[in-house]
């Protein structure tokens, strides 16, 4: 046995779905949502990315290996994201540990002065 | 067993290992790939925030249409790399050439849009930092910030479709030469993966950058 040979009108269909899709994205960019014009963008841009993923990439009928790498790769960006994402915009909220700050503070107009 | 000819190589049991250690090999590549991506979307994602304001008046600055377009083109050049995947699966030179000429074509037309539409007119108006930029309105500084990511991934993304120009034009020759069969296909499999692999990547870009500002 081999790959499997998707019918053409697959392809042909998840075009058709990606087009209505991106003339959905590019309209209802001009509605002012607030904040959700980023998560309504962001989820039709998964929607588009998992059907050529499923269908034009052959995920779909792949042995489940490929798609086990595709998870480890999303996987580990989401910790990238998270985690710096979650650094920078705590740094303010959580305060430095007070002793921390000023050995920082000693050691940097220490330096200053010996230029 | 030196036979470059032969369809199944020699440390391979059948096509089907074969088949399936090429797949996995190329979306390991594409798994480096995201991760590539991955850290431009995340600064990305970290300046937007801080300057959310600056990144919706640059975002505003370009043009929502050039990008739908785009975004258009690409997809019809991802289903025309599907037919040729299909064509090559099901053994038709001739349809297999057509397709990768098609493919190529909108990968090209994309290109040039991007180049001499875009970019061309980007420089005319002054929104390039570093070397035409005359913007100065408010937040400028963090304007220039958010066109430097605009030209550093659309850019590397051009780049990735310079570079699959450039294997399509080998898949090309190859496939003129009749190298391709319903046995022997791989090579055009693995370039479609990574075909669809850029369109996805501009799929995230086109929201993110063009879309950001477009409500205001």
């Amino acid at each position: 046995m081999s790959e499997h040979i998707a019918p053409l009108k697959i392809y042909f269909s998840v075009f058709l779905a990606l087009m209505a899709l991106t003339i959905l994205t590019w309209q209802v960019a001009y509605i002012d949502l607030g904040p959700w014009n980023t998560v309504v963008a962001l989820l039709i841009a998964v929607c588009k990315a998992s059907l050529v993923a499923m269908f034009f990439m052959h995920l779909r009928w792949s042995a489940s290996v490929m798609r086990l790498v595709l998870f480890a790769a999303v996987f580990w960006l989401s910790i990238l994201i998270t985690l710096t994402v979650g650094d920078i915009f705590t740094r303010h909220a959580l305060p430095q540990p007070h002793s921390w700050h000023a050995a920082a503070f000693v050691a940097n107009t220490s330096a200053a002065r010996r230029q | 067993m030196h036979n470059s000819q032969a369809v199944v190589a020699e440390q391979f049991d059948d096509r089907t290992q074969q088949h399936e250690a090429a797949s996995l090999g190329m979306w390991i590549f594409l798994a480096t790939e995201i991760m590539f991506f991955g850290g431009l979307f995340t600064g990305y994602t970290i300046y937007r925030n801080l300057y959310t304001a600056a990144f919706e008046t640059g975002s505003h600055l370009l043009n929502a249409k050039i990008g739908a377009l785009n975004t258009a083109i690409l997809i019809g050049s991802s289903l025309t790399m599907a037919l040729a995947v299909h064509s090559a699966q099901t053994g038709k030179r001739a349809k297999l050439i057509f397709f990768i000429i098609s493919t190529m074509c909108l990968g090209a037309a994309f290109l040039l849009i991007k180049f001499f539409l875009e970019w061309t007119h980007d420089y005319a108006e002054g929104t390039v930092p570093g070397l035409h930029f005359t913007y100065a309105g408010p937040h400028a500084s963090h304007v220039a910030m958010f066109m430097c990511f605009y030209f550093i991934m659309t850019g590397v993304h051009a780049l990735h479709m310079i570079a699959g120009e450039g294997v399509l034009t080998v898949l090309l020759i190859m496939a003129w030469r009749g190298r391709f069969n319903e046995e022997r296909y791989n090579a055009i499999e693995m370039m479609g993966l990574y075909w669809h692999f850029v369109d996805i990547v501009w799929i995230f870009l086109f929201p993110l950058l063009y879309l950001l500002g477009a409500r205001f």
